[in-house]
Formats: C-alpha cells, structure tokens, sequence
C-alpha cells in the first residue's frame, strides 16, 4: 500500500495514501467531531465542525474532506479551530429546538455530545429557530423539522441507498429544509416506513413513532397478560444500547430484561420464523409443481412489501401470501393461545420487539386482525423503544442472569435465528425445502453464497437433479434492479429472498442509533453464531412447530394456516 | 407550452432542466411551477421528483408559488444592504400594499429578495423581469412600478 508521512499535533504518524484527516487523526487516537460525515456514504462536508490548521493552508480545512498529502502538517486542536467548531455549533443551536430534557434524543445526540465535549458554554446568538409543524402522519416515523441540521445523511440514505429519493433540501441560503417534496406529509410521499433516515440522523430530526407509555399501560393492567415476543436481530444489537461490544449475543439477557419489565410471557419470533420456512417451503414447492407464478418473493420485510404495493404492484403475484413471522405469531396469540390459556383475545396484549419501524406500520393494517377486533400484534416497540423502557424501568441490562423463553413459542431453530440477517430467510428455506424435496440429510448446513453484505448474491441449489436458481437481494435500491429484472423476464430464479434494509434485518431502522457497516457486519457474524450454537438448525425440526401442526394448524397451506399466517396484498401505487 | 415541448427543445438530461423548467415557466403566466408540472418534470426526466422540487424551490428565478405577472426582486446583499435597500422594500411594500413575497391583488406585481444581482456598484438594486433597475431610491419607486401598470392597460 502506498504510504504518506504526515505530523498530526506533532507526531508523526504514517498513513496510507488517500485516507482523510478524519480517519488518518482517527488512527492515532484523535476523535475529530463531526456531524455531516457518515463512514458509509459520500463525503459531504456542509457542516464545518471537523475543521482543522493544516499549514500552508489559507483557511481552516474540512477534515473529512481533505486527503492526507506526503508531509501534510496538521493541527486539531489549536485555539483557532477550538473557536471555528465553536461558532459552528453555537450557530446550529441557534436555530434548534433547545428543548433537550424532553427530546427523545436526550443523551443519544450527536450535537448533544459535541456541543458538551467541546465545552460549548454560552449561545451568543440569539434563537432565530421558527418553529414547524412536526410530521406524525406515518405510524412508524416522525420527523421533527425543529430539530433538523440539514446535514444531508437521510437523503443521502434514502436516495442511494433506498433508491427512493422522499426527502431532499427544499429552500435556500437560510430557510433550507429538509422534507418531502411539496412538503408532504410522509405517509402521502410513497415513504416505506424503512427508517433507515432515522439510524442515520445525527439528531432527532428522524426518529421512530414512540409508543412505550401504552406498552407500560397494560403491563400496569392487572386483567391484562401481556405477551412478548422477540425479533431474531434485536439479539444480537440490543447489548450495543447499554455499551456492550457490537455483535455480542445477549439473548439470554434480553428474556431476563423483559421479564424484569413485567411482560407475562416472553416468547420468540424465531419460532414463527420457523413456521414461516415451513409454509413458504411448501407454498414454493406448489408454485414449483403447479406451474404458479415465478420467481416467488419473500414477505416477511413490511419495508419490502411497502416497496413492492406502492412501486411495483404489477408484480405482486410473486410475492409469497405468508404473513411475516411478527403477523404469524400475532395471530397465533389472538387465534389460538388466548383460547388455549383461557383468555379473551382483546385481554391479551400482544408486543413485539422488532429491529424494524416498518413493522409498526404492517401491524395497524386493517387486515392483520384475526377475529376482525383485535390487532393480531397490538404495539410493536423497536429495539431502542426496549432501551428506553430497560433505561425509564432502572433495569441494569450488562449485569442480568441470563434466562429462557416461556414455552411453547419460546423454542427456535438456527433457521429462524438467521432470518434476521441478509441471506438467512433464503437458507433457512433451502435447508428444509432441500429435506423435504430430496428426503435425504442436509450434509453442509451453510450455504456461504448467500451470505454477507454484497447486494445482490446469487446461489444454485442441487435438488436431486433439478437445479433450484436463488436470488437475494438487500436494500430497496437493490431490490428495485431485480424488480427490473423480473418485468423484462429476464430473472430466471425460483425464488428471490428480499431485506429492505442494508444488511437485512440486523441493520433495520429500529436498530441503534448511529448504524455503519462495521456495525452490521458484527451483528451478522453473532447471527451466525447463534445460528451455530443452536441444537436444531433446521424449522422442519422444530418440535414446537411439529406440536402445533398437530394439534391444531393440521398442515402446511391448510385452511387453518390460510386463515391465520397467510395473507393479501393491495396496489398502492402513489 | 407543454412541459414535453420545452424538454424537447433542451434536452432531458438532468443538466438541461434548469432551462427548460425557465423557459416553461416564463411561457405560463403565472410565473410559477405547479406540483403536475414538476411532476411532469420529474418523469420525463426521470429524476425522483423530489430532487426536481428541490431545484425549483432553490433557484430565485423558479417558483413553486403562484407569483404575480411581474416579479420585483430585491438585491438582498450586503452592498444594497448598506446602501439602504430597506428603504426600497418599505416603499414598495407601502405604494403594494403587500409584504416582501407576497402578491398583489390584482395579480400584477409579487415582491421577493433576491441574492446579489451583479451590480453592486448601483446599489441598491432591483430587478423587474429582466430589466435592471440600481441607484434605487424611495422616490423612484412609484413611477417604474406605474411604468408597468400601465403596460398592462395598453
């Protein structure tokens, strides 16, 4: 690698060629703050607070934006830049929403935290912030225009990233604003619900629709059993919130924190995961032999299917009829374990914890109600609302005894633990359809190809002699090529796995705050792990799954199954 | 004009909207883009239409506002600022009867700042369509808006 010697405050320091102030003082041990920089995503430098002295130069530099050149002389932290970075933030609090003591962001805030490391201790400018009508039309997002920077990271996320382009700059000089185009209300501007603009906010512009206190209101109600289940990912992000390291797997911890809470029964989405593999295998299998319509797409992403109504509504006869685990097991608590413990279905409150805001919004849909009451899941709470109530309740999370899921939802397969990564809905199908297919033992349980992070990855699967083409696809800019695909006929798969968020669920907008690839390739890594170190790894081998076939779901594709895990889908083009 | 009509004319790569959207605009008379044709915009050319919004709603010559027949802009610099461009605002806004941004009633004249328009050695300055007005003062005022009046009555 190409090298360059540069002094940063005095130390020398080597380099490689091409790396920027940021990172190359990042490497020696100086956190330079900024706001607008995103290791992910182009280098915008709009918000001037990573400036500092490089000699020779007539102004202060961008640290983000400058490259190291052999002999570069650099200084961070000179009275001068001291001051320039306090003017910056001085100047962006002028125009904020100072209401931080009730902000949702309290202590999670990027400007927060600059703001106090650089000991900003006066505003000498007067606020000049006029305030603006906060967007609460989305069930899964709001997005507070007082709060906003104009940074740029969440249309850089959801234009390049999600292909969708919602938000951009409206305005100039300064009035600018970040919004919708026409100011739209985000629930009339074709916006998924991904809240992918949320992880990457800096502040709390974006962030996700709160809903703790009704989650608090029935774990009060004494009338009320309150049931709990848990999304794959949130397993492996959850410790992130309470400072363990990234990718560690704190299942154990996180039923014993629920529990702490007061839920009554703590209960696994892996389990419904496991049914879904089961149902969708099957419906794959008589799409294969029917002559149904190909290639089928999975369901179990609300962005997705947010994605594909709003979008491409043309396609949705591919998209499988299974309801995703979070809505199959909704409806299991509403349709079957009520009855089974003895309780109406309106007294028993159904939560999900989910690394997802999308799934707020695929729970209120008008469908997802078993006896037509009820909502199947009634709240669902993301993985940083869990951190807010673990944090509100004084539950100290690092130092919990681990413990076990209530039975009989609590049980899971490896398959259903993967589903939380991109890759792992496609696996677990192909680990079981494989069995079913052939009748033989899956020897080799990985199937490498569809793992990882790259876009879109592709695999062919053996099943004794007819050759199975898979596709799997992460992100909406991506899913949008093989949509592409499909309407030209050129996709000659049988099934295409899609994750609307990069890195699939492990990297969800519900996930914490502040998600960057280094981040999501931890968690992934822990989701294989888990995968690893479970005793049964295939959802056909779930005991629990085969009990409920056969006391009450009789078969897969059933009437029972059509009625409580399989689903419709509606054209919702904007 | 159609908006096709003017795309056809500059071209639909994204660097040839901006002219096209102007030339568009100017052949409406309400001097402004609406939501169908920045719509429109945004599908001939293929760009998310927020991003096709977000180039109208910066550019002082764009609008997504209805605007008046003739627009007055005020040189919002600091060259016309210190040479008492206040002073031109308040009377325009007197002899109008409307405050900066807004549009007569009769739909004839739209106030508005504008960034600095180039001549700074007349300030302070404004423009009226194309025309450029500098060494502004209060008085002079009434008899260029009456100019335009009374083109409209012609």
């Amino acid at each position: 690698m190409n090298m360059v010697n540069i002094k940063i405050n005095n130390k020398d320091v080597k380099v490689a060629k091409g790396t920027s102030i940021l990172n190359a003082a990042k490497e020696v041990g100086i956190t330079i703050p900024n706001l607008c920089y995103h290791p992910d995503q182009e280098v915008k430098a709009n918000c001037r607070v990573c400036v500092v002295e490089v000699e020779g130069a007539r102004t202060l530099q961008a640290s983000c934006a400058t490259e190291v050149k052999e002999g570069m002389v650099i200084r961070t932290n000179t009275q001068k830049v001291r001051q320039s970075r306090k003017v910056v933030i001085e100047l962006l609090l002028a125009n904020h929403d100072m209401d931080c003591t009730s902000c949702k962001k309290n202590n999670q805030c990027d400007l927060q935290e600059i703001a106090a490391n650089i000991g900003v201790r006066e505003s000498r400018f007067e606020n000049v912030l006029v305030k603006q009508e906060i967007d609460t039309s989305s069930s899964s997002i709001e997005r507070n225009p007082n709060k906003c920077i104009r940074c740029g990271r969440c249309i850089q996320m959801c234009s390049e990233v999600q292909g969708l382009a919602i938000l951009d700059y409206v305005g100039r000089g300064g009035s600018v604003d970040v919004k919708p185009a026409f100011g739209m209300y985000l629930n009339n501007a074709a916006c998924v619900a991904c809240g992918q603009c949320s992880v990457v906010c800096p502040v709390a512009a974006i962030t996700e629709k709160e809903d703790i206190e009704q989650v608090w209101e029935a774990i009060n109600n004494p009338n009320i059993t309150v049931v709990v289940q848990t999304a794959p990912a949130v397993r492996v992000s959850l410790g992130e919130e309470f400072g363990l390291e990234p990718g560690k797997i704190v299942t154990g911890k996180l039923v014993a924190s629920l529990r702490a809470l007061g839920f009554d029964k703590i209960f696994d989405t892996d389990f419904t995961a496991d049914l879904t593999i089961i149902e969708e295998g099957h419906e794959l299998l008589k799409r294969l032999s029917d002559g149904g319509t190909l290639p089928m797409l999975t369901s179990c992403c609300p962005g997705w299917v947010n994605f594909i109504e709003q979008y491409y509504p043309e396609l949705l006869p591919h998209l499988s009829s299974c309801k995703s685990p979070q809505q199959m097991f909704g409806a299991l608590v509403k349709g079957y374990y009520a009855e089974k413990i003895g309780k109406k279905p309106k007294d028993v409150y159904s939560v999900s914890i989910m690394p997802c805001t999308a799934k707020k919004f695929e729970a209120k849909r008008e469908e997802m109600s078993v006896d037509g009451e009820n909502l199947d899941v009634d709240i669902v709470l993301t993985t940083r609302e869990l951190a807010k109530m673990l944090r509100q309740a004084g539950v100290d999370f690092t130092i919990l005894e681990e413990e076990e899921y209530d039975t009989p939802f609590g049980l899971s397969s490896g398959a259903g633990v993967i589903f939380g990564a991109t890759g792992g809905v496609m696996e677990a199908a192909l680990r079981t359809v494989y069995e079913v297919v052939t009748g033989k033992t899956l020897e080799n349980l990985d199937f490498m190809a569809v793992r990882g992070l790259e876009g879109i990855k592709e695999a062919k699967v053996d099943l004794d002699g007819t050759i199975v083409k898979v596709a799997v696809a992460h992100s909406l800019s991506k899913a949008k090529q093989i949509m592409e695909l499909i309407k030209e006929g050129k996709a000659d798969y049988s099934f295409i796995e899609i994750m609307c968020c990069p890195g699939g669920c492990i990297g969800g907008g519900g996930q914490p705050f502040g998600g960057t690839d280094e981040l999501r390739i931890k968690r992934t890594n822990a989701i294989y792990e888990a995968d690893k170190g479970l005793p049964i790894r295939k959802s056909h081998e779930n005991p629990a799954v085969s009990e409920l076939y056969k006391e009450f779901l009789i078969e897969p594709l059933g009437e029972k199954s059509h009625h409580l895990l399989h689903t419709k889908y509606v054209n919702r083009k904007k | 004009m159609q908006v096709k009509e003017a795309l056809d004319k500059y071209g639909r790569t994204p660097d040839k909207l901006i002219g096209a959207m102007l030339a568009y605009q100017k052949s409406t008379l309400c001097n402004y883009l609406t939501e169908d044709d920045i719509k429109e915009f945004a599908k001939e050319t293929k760009l998310p239409v927020s991003r096709v919004y977000s180039i109208a709603s910066f550019y002082s010559l764009l609008s997504t506002e209805e605007r008046g027949e003739n627009i007055v802009q005020v040189c919002y610099d600091v060259p016309c600022y210190i040479n008492d461009s206040v002073n031109i605002v308040n009377e325009l806004e007197k002899i109008l009867e409307i405050k900066m941004g807004q549009t007569t009633k009769d739909g004839l004249f739209t106030i508005e700042y504008s960034s600095c328009l180039g001549c700074c050695d007349k300030a302070p300055a404004m423009q009226i369509g194309a025309t450029l007005y500098g060494n502004l003062t209060p008085d002079k005022i009434s008899s260029i808006l009456s100019t335009y009046r009374r083109k409209k009555d012609e």
